[in-house]
């Protein structure tokens, strides 16, 4: 069995979140985490092709834009994950027959693209106004050649690990929404891993709060 | 937003001694809820000819420097410029971008000895900026009333109503790249000449401040500080927040997870796959009983029937029923109207037909 050793703290990069920073869309936010930033924007709900309409929910697209080239493969792997999150989120039956474009655009890639791209979602989601049941964020952690854990790692540590994790983690119950891995690992470094990422998680949470807070601290 | 990036490729046939510029401009369904992903509308048709017209007909860079090794490697420069917000006036906006990006790009640096040719990585060497002529900006008008009214820098309601368009890409040394008039408006050559004097007045503030934010970066990148879009956050703002590192307390997290890494059941029993029973034939895990609703002897019942039921049918139907073929595998039944039953019976059984048959090919 292949043990793990976690120090007893691990560090997240500096965060840093803009909301409403477009005109066009319903709402907007950049998310940026050390120098990862992900710029998203909602639109909806608004008018859906007949041929896309679901009867009794809203439909829900994804779109990630990389910053060279047309999106790939791996762009739509990426939508799809973060689709399963946004629609386990949302309360998609207060708009049925409606359509919700969520986009999001890679601004600069330095590790932990996936988590920050989640957070960014979630951030414009929130701006958006759209009904939620949960917020969600994304955690990423990888297990590096000695075994130590190592939480939201910039790219280079991301290459010199040996497994990387992308968790989204809901805000009612801490609980795993979605999971992306890559790497082999066994049974145990996986628990630890969750168990790490929801301690992180809830630092996010509380970056969301006050960032909630500071936005509406002059009109509310 | 625009990304420039390079890439070593083989020079065009007709022109091996010069780089290749390559631009895209992605109307990103961000910017507008009209803009759909990957449909190439004729905006962006527009957009992109006039951006490769503006930065490529102007030779405002130096293609011949990018050359590496004459009629075989040369540097591919791809501008990607993405829009996020469309409040009208997209034009001046990529041009501004991109000429930015391109005044900011560094390809790596490249020596040549003899046949070699090493490529050094941006830690090794210091990587080499573009060489640029001028810088060629673009400035819209858009008129309304038949050219009475002007508008600088039309906003995105302002271009719905507008009658026509006209851009004007110059640089600051008032040299004009590029001009093009859309809309199918009359223009008199003085309303022209007095665009172009505003023109050459915008141009030359924006230019000013394109150089002193890429003096600005340059310094901090100097210093050795933190550049890009993370630190152009702003700070002041309500809507914007920042957080410095911080640490998370994971003390408890592995007696957590040692808690439930025991309460789960134990890992079921790999079995190593595939085997070879025999050479040719491969087999993934145990043979079981096929699952897909059938089994063995059921199929020759089935059969059975519905070789009753055809002949049945051929009795009855008189001129309604044609056997099509002998052959085993390629039984036809042709259901009539007049006989439910025996429909039903052979309905099953054509479908069952269907896998015995793949499942006797599978076997040979």
């Amino acid at each position: 069995m292949m043990e793990v050793s976690a120090s007893s703290t691990v560090s997240l990069r500096k965060f840093g979140c803009e909301q409403s920073l477009l005109s066009r869309p319903d709402g907007s936010a950049s998310f940026v985490q050390g120098d990862t930033s992900v710029m998203a924007g909602v639109y909806g709900p608004a008018e859906v092709k007949v041929s896309k309409e679901i009867y009794d929910r809203a439909t829900l697209e994804v779109l990630i834009q990389p910053k060279v080239g047309l999106p790939s493969v791996k762009e739509r792997s990426q939508e799809e994950c973060l689709r399963q999150t946004c629609e386990a989120s949302l309360l998609l039956s207060l708009h049925p027959r409606s359509s919700l474009t969520l986009v999001l655009q890679v601004l600069h890639d330095d590790g932990s693209l996936l988590s920050c791209c989640l957070n960014a979602a979630c951030m414009a989601l929130m701006d958006a106004g759209l009904p939620m049941s949960c917020l969600f964020c994304g955690v990423t952690c990888g297990i590096d050649s000695e075994g130590q854990i190592v939480t939201d790692p910039t790219a280079d540590q991301e290459k010199e690990s040996r497994a990387l994790m992308t968790f989204a983690i809901d805000s009612k119950e801490r609980r795993v929404m979605m999971s992306s891995t890559k790497g082999s690992f066994s049974v145990h470094e996986l628990q630890q891993c969750i168990a790490v990422c929801q301690r992180a998680s809830e630092k996010i949470f509380q970056f969301y709060r006050d960032s909630v807070s500071r936005r509406y601290s002059k009109s509310l | 937003m625009a990304q420039v990036s390079c890439e070593l490729v083989a020079p065009k046939e007709n022109r091996p001694n010069e780089g290749i510029m390559f631009f895209n401009i992605e109307l990103s369904p961000m910017a507008s809820p009209a803009f759909e992903q990957g449909r190439q509308s004729e905006l962006s048709v527009k957009l992109n000819r006039q951006l490769e017209r503006c930065l490529r007909n102007s030779r405002c860079i130096d293609t011949e420097s990018l050359c590496v090794v004459s009629g075989e490697k040369v540097w591919q420069i791809r501008v990607d410029v993405h829009t996020l917000n469309n409040d009208g006036n997209l034009m001046d906006a990529a041009s501004i971008a991109a000429i930015t990006a391109l005044c900011h790009f560094r390809h790596p640096d490249v020596s040549i000895q003899g046949d070699e040719v090493t490529v050094y990585s941006p830690e090794e060497r210091d990587p080499i900026p573009l060489s640029i002529y001028h810088m060629p900006i673009s400035v819209s008008f858009s008129f309304f009333q038949q050219g009475t009214y002007l508008l600088v820098d039309p906003c995105e309601r302002e271009e719905r109503v507008m009658d026509g368009l006209l851009m004007i890409a110059m640089n600051k040394h008032r040299e004009i790249c590029s001009i093009q008039s859309s809309g199918g408006i009359m223009l008199l050559k003085a309303q022209v000449m007095r665009c172009s004097k505003i023109a050459s007045v915008k141009v030359s503030e924006i230019t000013e401040l394109i150089n002193e934010a890429l003096l600005n970066d340059k310094k901090a990148r100097k210093a050795g500080g933190r550049c890009g879009f993370a630190e152009s956050m702003p700070q002041g703002r309500i809507t914007a927040l920042k957080m410095d590192e911080t640490p998370v307390e994971v003390a408890d997290a592995t007696e957590r997870a040692n808690e439930i890494v025991q309460k789960a059941e134990a890992p079921p029993q790999t079995v190593p796959s595939p085997e070879v029973p025999v050479p040719g034939m491969g087999q993934v895990g145990e043979v079981r009983q096929n699952t897909w609703g059938l089994k063995e002897e059921d199929d020759e019942d089935d059969e059975e029937e519905e070789n009753d039921g055809v002949t049945k049918m051929e009795e009855s139907g008189g001129g309604g029923v044609v056997e099509i073929s002998d052959s085993e595998e390629d039984e036809v039944v042709i259901l009539t109207p007049e006989t439910p039953e025996k429909a039903k019976n052979a309905g099953p059984g054509s479908r069952h037909k269907g896998v015995p048959a793949s499942k006797k090919k599978l076997k040979k």
